[in-house]
């Protein structure tokens, strides 16, 4: 589905010197949300805490900081069960757009419950081929025989994993 | 509309897994289901229910995608992500696995067995479509690689009663082939659909194929052979097939299966919002122009996506459903007498 990651460090950073943005605060906690008898329904902020601490594959940095997820562009319809996340890659030619994108999916498949619609885009107009990622990354069977390839899916755990 | 389709039984097939594909045995006994599970189980009645009556593993190493019959109900052939095909044989005691098919680079989509029964198509994401020939001996060998296709093949599909082929891809089209002077050419592709085209399935006659995709679309092709009355042009002895409907507006995801009954004429599709739909094509007929309306929807069929529809081969109104959640549903269906 997509190329090798990054592997030892030997080619060149695509993007050298990308701009690096702050990150957000910890979410508020609202009394509702302290009300146990209460169901909290699942919104923009929780789905962009999944999201924000993913590695980017390239940099020791994450895609928040990178500033190719914010919470401006993630829409959350609970009641649909559909969540809709937009990412912004760092440079319009960056050949890992399939492979955070991915991550982005695989770490929202993972963690939300079964029944959501997880639709995975890249911003309009951000990337040379967004058309041909988007379309990967819609196609189901693919993303499925994508992660049984075992070192494909090393890489996406990859960027899965908490930085130590 | 609700009555119109009613649910009989559901089964855990695959659990913790999704179930991809669902084959009936040609007598309508039996149904295969495949899955992420990388096994293929058959299902048959028990009482008022199904249940289990094999389970076919140890021959994949990775997601089965989907399964076939052979005509005679004697052999079952089941596609892999592995890059590889099985095909397995009846025996006294179960299925036997009696040859794996090789040759593909990576992820084989699907296979269909040709009505004869000597022919077997597969295709992958290699962009290729492979035709087989089986002999007395049940040896397979590769008598064709069609590279039509520019993208990953999603289906294959053999006409009811003739030696045409059908491909589904994600290059957005369906591609006809059949055999000409010893080689299986492509005679034909249909264009049309705005995104990757996840299946086909011919009618009973095998004169209009539909086709349903990510677009969210159904359309519905009809052949016209040369010198047709009705004056649509074809090139050389080709017929050519037209687009005479689409149905759009009525899903609201991919749509990733269709199954058009042999029996009765209703047309089902499987679609990624959940939902199963079953459409009547309204009458009188009109071949040019024909209009088919909504006779079922149920909107939760599955608690998620639901990847295949199949009709019994003997039963009419007898459907079988499978999904991401990796529940098998059977479904009997009655057409509204409004319709």
């Amino acid at each position: 589905m997509v190329g090798p990651g990054p592997g030892g460090g030997a080619a060149p950073l695509e993007n050298a010197n990308p701009l690096i943005y702050r990150r957000s605060g910890e979410r508020p906690v609202t009394a509702r949300e302290e009300d146990d008898e209460l169901p909290d329904s699942i919104d923009d902020r929780e789905i962009f805490d999944l999201i924000r601490s993913i590695n980017d594959p390239e940099h020791p940095l994450t895609l928040e900081e990178l500033n190719v997820v914010e919470q401006v562009r993630v829409k959350v319809n609970d009641a649909e069960s559909t969540v809709a996340v937009e990412f912004t890659p760092t440079i319009p030619h960056c050949s890992m757009a399939t492979l955070i994108g991915l991550s982005i999916k695989v770490k929202l498949i993972r963690s939300l419950p079964e029944r959501f619609k997880v639709d995975v885009h890249i911003t309009p107009g951000t990337h040379a081929s967004e058309h041909a990622v988007n379309k990967q990354l819609a196609d189901k069977e693919r993303v499925a025989a994508a992660l049984e390839n075992s070192h494909l899916l090393e890489v996406v755990n990859q960027c899965l994993s908490a930085r130590s | 509309m609700k009555e119109a389709l009613s649910l009989l039984c559901r089964l855990p097939a695959h659990p913790d897994s999704r179930c991809w594909y669902l084959a009936w045995s040609p007598g309508g006994s039996l149904l295969a289901s495949c899955g992420g599970d990388r096994v293929v189980r058959l299902w048959g009645r028990e009482g008022p229910g199904w249940a289990c009556r094999a389970v076919l593993g140890e021959g994949h190493q990775r997601t089965v995608r989907k399964v076939a019959w052979s005509p005679c109900g004697t052999y079952l052939a089941s596609a892999s992500f592995d890059a590889t095909t099985c095909i397995w044989k009846k025996q006294p005691d179960g299925f036997e696995c009696v040859t794996t098919l090789e040759g593909h680079e990576n992820e084989v989509k699907s296979v269909a067995w040709a009505p004869s029964g000597n022919l077997l198509a597969t295709c992958s994401r290699d962009k290729s479509v492979w035709v087989w020939e089986v002999d007395e001996e049940e040896e397979y060998e590769c008598v064709s690689v069609l590279n039509s296709h520019t993208q990953d093949v999603k289906h294959v599909v053999w006409h009811p009663n003739q030696e045409l082929l059908a491909s589904a891809s994600y290059d957005d089209t369906v591609k006809l082939y059949h055999e000409e002077e010893d080689d299986w050419v492509c005679c034909a592709t249909l264009e049309g659909h705005e995104s990757t085209v996840w299946s086909v399935a011919f009618d009973g006659s095998g004169e209009r194929l539909a086709s349903c995709s990510d677009d969210k679309t159904v359309r519905i092709w009809r052949r016209y052979k040369p010198g047709n009355e009705e004056g649509v042009a074809c090139s050389g002895t080709d017929p050519t097939w037209k687009c005479v409907c689409n149905l759009s507006g009525f899903h609201t995801r991919t749509i990733y299966d269709v199954a058009w009954c042999h029996l009765t004429g209703a047309l089902a599709t499987a679609c990624g919002d959940d939902a199963i739909r079953v459409f009547e094509e309204s009458s009188p007929a009109a071949p040019q122009q024909p209009t088919f309306s909504l006779a079922a929807h149920v909107a939760r069929a599955h608690s998620q996506d639901v990847n295949c529809v199949a009709w019994n081969p003997k039963e009419p109104g007898l459907l079988a459903s499978c999904s991401d959640d990796g529940e098998i549903a059977f479904w009997k269906y009655q057409r509204p007498e409004v319709c």
